[in-house]
């Protein structure tokens, strides 16, 4: 009944193909922003999807995600906005990563304007998930941003 | 127009009652009735409309059994002539930028007849941190007004007589703190406290749970809670010192018995908290009240609003001994299902909505927010807003379902479906008692610190989304009926400016405060903290009189309380 248990998926990974090292994914939300359905859901798909996923909770900066990155050695970024603040908070997290010198793809998820979103691909964001992104889709951008497709 | 007095149960009824062979009605619900009569009499009753139907047949306020609407233990309504007195207060939340252009927002509600002004603030202010702080960045004035010193609270309200207009402010953390500057705004222009109309939400345990805007650990967020329902209780009569909110449980992801367990169970919890200063029950009860979500399951919603009437009134009468009828009922806002909104196709929102707040009128809501159908992609826009007050409109007005009080009831599925969600509620309420020892708020405080909470609302979040992704649950436009998504492209934005302007505010309110009186009201607040016999309000209205900031007032706390981090559970 509560959460602290493993979310088991019998069926979930079954159709994807077995990876030789699983990717390995930071998931955060930035700012002040509270609203953490979405990235929990998120989260647990992933993991039923085969991915290895370092969720870091509420409130994080984005150094303190980019410390997350290089301890766990991840292969991409996933920051859920919800709040309005994607245009501000999203540059901010590509800069860090860069000024890291780390090559990790950094992946919006959240409700963005269609008119933003061509901003944060500028901006250099990786993919911009929308809600209502079936689980697969969801995998698959995951999938191609970390392989650079 | 209506006569005042009820019309008696029709011949029609009579027929239908011989047919069935249920001949002749109790004399207890004889009895039930004739009270029920006489309730209404005493009602006043709107004369704007006729309570008839479409085509002229006359009505009668309300049909079926015993118990009646405002009978014990009110599964049908807390009032016998419900909208036939007064329609549900159409509430529309409503605030942004800096604190004059929400004046004059406010200004523009009041000159129109309102009566009501409803604050909604921004991201900073409802956690408790400056506009000039690090993480505000962004976020000033964006989703809300900025407050951060008593000069903004009187921007907020300049010009606005505040012994005539009842407000609502929606915010948790420093609720006591924007408490403390209504109090001094109102003072400062001669309004006296105890004239004072309005509620503050105030409810710090759902956050907790659900909507992550908590400042300080649950207990000593008790204690404040508890000071401010003292200091309401002795000092602002009108005042609602808490509004018990399951709206952000359901919006986490909650199932509908979830929303209605963990609510209840957080007022149960406020009650015990207050009851354990020392406080009656009859003192604080009447001004408790309920926020709850409308969501898309029509019966599912009127069953959990009716449980919820029940259950309060027996619990509060049974096992914490409330006698003033007052006591007992739940009266509650209601709010359509946020998260139920699709970004595609966003104008079948509209349909959406028009049927969530149906089903809160027929569950018998005292006032209601209809959501606008581009909130799943933008704040919402002027014209959108419009849309969704006009939805509560044709409620009101074109679909009868005001003209008889709680219509539904006696169907045999409603009835099953309020027994069902009271007894799947009773379930969560011994899992709470029993975590607690007898004790509904250690229960909670139990289920906070071991993620009960949040873990059952994010198990509940995901089997939903398992759901939508198997196409087991149709989304209409999500995962079926997906042609033609056209996305509007007139969305609402917000500028820089308001930020800009907010911070050469708040240097400006910082330059021309004595820092000695701010640095010895903020000792003297951290002295009372410690001191749990001490109520910490009188130290707040002190602290934003002389300009003391809501962050400066937050971290003089936290050095005390401590500072809440949430256990990370996916």
């Amino acid at each position: 009944m509560t959460g602290a248990e493993t979310v088991t998926d019998p069926g979930g990974s079954a159709h994807g193909q077995i990876e030789a090292a699983p990717i390995r994914i930071v998931l955060a939300k930035l700012g002040l922003d509270g609203h953490d359905r979405g990235i929990k859901v998120v989260a647990r798909l992933m993991r039923d999807a085969g991915f290895e996923v370092v969720y870091l909770g509420l409130r994080q900066t984005v150094d303190m995600v980019v410390a997350a990155v290089e301890q766990e050695d991840a292969d991409a970024i996933g920051i859920s906005m919800l709040n309005g603040g994607h245009l501000t908070l999203a540059p901010r997290m590509v800069e860090a990563v860069r000024a890291a010198g780390l090559d990790v793809p950094v992946i919006i998820g959240g409700i963005v304007p269609d008119a933003d979103i061509a901003k944060l691909l500028q901006a250099g964001v990786a993919a911009v998930l929308t809600p209502g992104t079936p689980a697969e889709e969801l995998v698959r951008v995951v999938r191609g941003a970390v392989s650079g497709a | 127009m209506s006569d005042a007095s009820p019309r008696r149960p029709s011949a029609a009824n009579a027929a239908n009652a011989a047919n069935e062979g249920a001949a002749v009605p109790s004399e207890a619900t004889v009895t039930a009735r004739a009270a029920y009569d006489a309730a209404f009499a005493a009602s006043p009753v709107r004369t704007d409309v006729d309570f008839e139907t479409l085509s002229g047949i006359p009505l009668d306020p309300v049909y079926g059994d015993a118990p009646f609407p405002g009978q014990y233990p009110y599964t049908r309504g807390v009032y016998a002539s419900m909208y036939r007195s007064k329609l549900w207060t159409m509430r529309m939340f409503a605030g942004f930028g800096t604190a004059e252009d929400t004046n004059a927002r406010f200004k523009e509600l009041l000159r129109a007849g309102g009566t009501g002004l409803s604050t909604a603030f921004d991201m900073p202010t409802l956690m408790g941190r400056d506009s000039d702080n690090d993480w505000a960045v962004g976020e000033v004035g964006r989703a809300g007004v900025a407050i951060d010193t008593l000069a903004d609270m009187e921007d907020l309200f300049a010009d606005i007589d505040l012994g005539g207009v009842s407000t609502s402010m929606t915010i948790n953390g420093p609720a006591p703190i924007l408490l403390a500057m209504y109090v001094a705004v109102a003072e400062s222009t001669g309004v006296p406290r105890k004239a004072l109309a309005g509620t503050i939400q105030n409810d710090i345990l759902k956050e907790y749970q659900a909507q992550k805007e908590y400042i300080f650990p649950p207990r000593p967020s008790m204690r404040i809670i508890t000071d401010m329902m003292r200091f309401t209780s002795a000092e602002m009569p009108k005042w609602h010192p808490v509004s018990i909110s399951g709206y952000h449980i359901r919006e986490a992801g909650s199932t509908a018995v979830q929303e209605l367990a963990f609510t209840l169970a957080n007022g149960f919890a406020y009650v015990e908290a207050a009851m354990a200063t020392g406080l009656p029950i009859d003192e604080f009860a009447p001004r408790l009240s309920f926020f709850f979500n409308s969501h898309s399951d029509f019966f599912e919603e009127i069953g959990k609003f009716r449980a919820a009437r029940r259950i309060w009134a027996r619990w509060m009468k049974e096992r914490y001994g409330a006698e003033q009828e007052r006591s007992l009922l739940l009266r509650f806002h209601t709010q359509t299902a946020g998260v139920s909104l699709t970004a595609q196709q966003p104008e079948i929102n509209i349909a959406r909505v028009a049927m969530q707040a149906l089903a809160g009128v027929l569950g018998g809501t005292q006032s209601l927010h209809t959501d606008s159908f581009d909130e799943a992609l933008a704040l919402p826009t002027e014209k959108a807003a419009r849309i969704a007050l006009r939805t509560q409109q044709l409620v009101a007005y074109e679909t009868g379902a005001a003209n008889v009080a709680d219509p539904l009831g006696g169907s045999h599925y409603v009835e099953w479906m309020t027994d069902e969600m009271e007894r799947r509620a009773e379930e969560i309420f011994e899992h709470l008692d029993a975590l607690g020892d007898g004790s509904i708020l250690e229960g909670v405080y139990r289920g906070i610190d071991n993620g009960y909470f949040t873990g059952s609302i994010a198990d509940a979040a995901y089997r939903f989304e398992r759901e939508v992704n198997s196409g087991r649950r149709i989304i209409v436009g999500v995962n079926e009926f997906t042609e033609g998504d056209e996305r509007s492209s007139d969305l609402l934005s917000i500028g820089q400016d308001t930020e800009d302007l907010q911070l050469k505010r708040l240097a400006t309110v910082k330059q021309a405060r004595s820092d000695a009186e701010v640095a010895a009201a903020l000792t003297r607040l951290q002295v009372d903290a410690r001191d749990a016999n001490t109520n910490l309000m009188p130290g707040f209205i002190d602290a934003v009189k002389v300009q003391a900031t809501e962050g400066e007032i937050v971290a003089a706390l936290e050095d005390v309380f401590g500072t809440y981090v949430e256990q990370v559970i996916v």
